[in-house]
């Protein structure tokens, strides 16, 4: 049997819109993650200390605010920092596609627009998590 | 009621119908017929399937219960209040944008403040990195507040703020602004959100615990009854609660929910209600589903009427009534295809205006994407003069009312509504229910039920999960430009190196000293707000005080 994946579902900086982190991480949950879902209002330093803490296999930043140019490169670098680069970092929300591009050339695994069905991510973690 | 009996079946006419002609033919399988919130349909309304009483249930507009609508004219007296929520990057762009909606038309404005402001931030702060003026316009201080309002005479418009824990300091540099360019602050009118409660419940950007948040909003509503007496100390919002994921149902029972903690919570301190409940004013949200949307509405004004006279004893006819501003779903909007959102902005707004509502705001089209460009924005304005002065729907009121359908609507989200205040009830009010997680995990669960349902293809989102295109062109977003965050922390240091430092400091340790005791606070907040003391100033003061609130979040 797979072993069974573990993802931090991080809402980072002041954004409150958590609609879309709860609905990720109830549908990840359902498909047999085991989910850590830190709640709002979370600094870089935060999400990677819970990440590291958890052993995280992933991490799912959730961000509505338009401040993800700011704050997921700080997360990847954090991550860095503290060893944990291995860790797979997705993101979800309202990012332009200009953006997502210079995300992914950082270091982000992949980035989900509005609109994406939670199967879809399931599915990305899924293969790209290593077994 | 009158039945006709069908002398084959003993059902009245409505189920013989129903036996013997509908069910003959298949329905569509696959798509649910149930409303957005599930609210189950039958196929037809009749006479017979609903218990509507035209003098207690509905009466005249203007007149008790005022399910019909909150003035006898309505429309045709005076259109709604067309007024767009704006606000990015500086107070300087702000201002741009602001003059040029009023120059199109736009007859009310709305302030959109970014996060670090909605937190109790100062755009230098540590939490603010990366999101000063990102999705509303950075305030730090009175002084960013003169420029936002600049070349602006506050006498002649009304002015819309949404800001909610932070709210006292707001209103503070509102009135203070009115002061400089010489107007009375009792002749300032608008609406400041305040609404703390649904903070807690859906759009968490709170900063202080329940109680002294609570404090916070009587001292405003109790000042503002003596000193701004044309201003809306609160809008109570359903609309984030929507946003977050909530049914109708659940929209409208926590709004009003919240709505009555407000009135006990001013009633506890010892104001009348005929004293501040005329000027409590409602703010919900307008999804697709359009008779829904309209049945709220209505059920809205009834409950709230009833239960201001019958409950607390209110004596003015204003206090009865329930006043709101729409707007419409930003959650309804697409990413893919975004000019497919101007149709269904143009149908939400339509259920506002045939719903009643004192004032709009239309989503721009591209909002799924990014903050509005100027083109997105007044095709979003365009939208709302042509449903006032090309579809005829302003000329009769309540049109639907009547309908079997939308009564048998509107009595069904009451019942609910009125089901939901019982279980706020046993779970000791809304603040305990807030500490138990109750209205967060309704909404969670809420969501994640339609989520499913359109994942399932159970409900159809056009360009989303049926008509897709395979290559979408990339649409013209507006874009902050990141330099304006450094400007803006320059703007809030040189402030601070240039104010009377003495005064400014005197004035916040007063606040702070009021804080501790139990006075209103919004004198010593006016009074701060005059020497230049910053917003995140104030409310470190209030967090040393009171503390901060910490949710436990639920999935």
């Amino acid at each position: 049997m797979a072993r069974t994946i573990r993802v931090v579902i991080a809402k980072p900086g002041l954004d409150g819109h958590d609609r879309g982190a709860k609905i990720i991480a109830r549908a990840l949950r359902d498909a047999g993650m085991e989910v850590i879902y830190t709640g709002l209002h979370q600094t870089p330093e935060q999400i990677v200390e819970t990440a590291v803490q958890e052993d995280a296999d992933a991490v799912g930043i959730s961000i509505l605010s338009g401040a993800h140019m700011t704050l997921v490169p700080r997360i990847l670098e954090q991550l860095r920092a503290n060893g944990a680069e291995d860790v797979l970092v997705v993101v979800g929300g309202t990012v332009p596609v200009d953006d997502a591009e210079e995300l992914k050339k950082q270091g982000v695994a992949a980035v989900f627009g509005p609109g994406a069905p939670t199967s879809e991510i399931v599915d990305f973690l899924r293969g790209a998590v290593p077994a | 009621m009158a039945t006709t009996e069908d002398p084959k079946t003993g059902l009245g006419a409505t189920g013989a119908w129903r036996r013997e002609l509908y069910d003959a033919k298949p329905e569509r399988a696959g798509e649910l017929f149930s409303t957005m919130s599930g609210i189950e349909n039958e196929p037809l309304y009749t006479a017979e399937s609903v218990d509507v009483d035209y003098e207690r249930d509905l009466g005249f507009p203007g007149v008790y219960p005022f399910t019909r609508g909150v003035y006898p004219s309505m429309y045709r007296g005076r259109l709604w209040t067309m007024r767009q929520f704006a606000g990015f990057g500086t107070a300087e762009e702000t201002n741009e944008r602001f003059r040029y909606l009023l120059e199109h038309g736009q007859t009310g404005l709305s302030t959109a403040f970014d996060m670090p402001t909605l937190m109790g931030y100062d755009s230098d702060h540590a939490r603010s990195l990366g999101e000063v003026g990102r999705e509303g316009v950075a305030v730090d201080s009175l002084d960013d507040m003169e420029t936002l309002f600049s070349g602006i005479p506050l006498a002649d418009v009304s002015t819309s703020m949404t800001i909610n824990a932070p709210a006292a300091m707001l209103l503070a540099f509102y009135a203070c602004v009115g002061e400089k360019q010489g107007t009375p602050i009792a002749a300032l009118r608008g609406t400041v959100q305040t609404d703390i409660l649904k903070e807690y419940i859906a759009q968490k950007e709170w900063i202080f615990p329940p109680q002294p948040s609570m404090r916070l909003v009587v001292d405003m509503i109790e000042w503002c009854s003596r000193e701004m007496p044309l201003m809306h100390p609160v809008s109570i919002s359903g609309y984030h609660i929507r946003e977050a994921g909530s049914t109708a149902a659940q929209e409208l029972a926590f709004t009003l929910a919240d709505g009555f903690a407000y009135v006990d919570a001013c009633i506890e301190r010892g104001l009348d209600v005929d004293e501040f409940a005329p000027r409590l004013s409602f703010f919900f949200n307008a999804h697709l589903d359009f008779f829904e949307e309209i049945a709220k509405y209505r059920a809205a004004r009834r409950i709230w009427a009833t239960r201001l006279r019958e409950h607390y004893g209110a004596k003015n006819p204003r206090s009865w009534l329930m006043r709101f501003h729409t707007q419409t779903a930003g959650v309804s909007l697409t990413a893919q295809q975004p000019e497919v959102n101007l149709i269904r902005t143009a149908i939400e707004a339509l259920a506002a205006v045939l719903g009643g509502t004192q004032s709009l705001h239309t989503n721009s089209f591209d909002e799924a994407l990014a903050l509005p460009t100027e083109h997105a924005v007044r095709l979003a304005l365009r939208t709302q003069q042509v449903i006032a002065h090309e579809t005829g729907a302003v000329n009769t009121i309540d049109p639907l009312g009547g309908s079997y359908y939308v009564e048998h609507l509107t009595n069904e989200l009451e019942r609910q509504a009125y089901d939901y205040f019982e279980r706020i009830d046993k779970l000791g009010g809304v603040v305990p229910a807030i500490e138990e997680n109750f209205f967060q995990r309704e909404i969670a669960e809420a969501s994640y039920r339609y989520q499913s349902e359109v994942e399932q293809k159970q409900r159809i989102v056009v360009g989303v999960n049926r008509y897709e295109l395979d290559d979408e062109p990339e649409p013209e977003l507006l874009r902050i430009d990141p330099a304006l965050e450094q400007k803006q922390i320059e703007r809030v240091q040189a402030l601070r190196a240039r104010r009377d430092g003495a005064a400014a400091e005197s004035a916040l340790a007063n606040l702070k000293r009021a804080a501790a005791g139990d006075g209103n606070l919004m004198e010593p907040i006016v009074a701060a707000s005059r020497a230049y003391v910053t917003m995140g100033e104030m409310c470190d003061a209030l967090r040393d005080v009171w503390g901060v609130w910490r949710e436990t979040p639920v999935f």
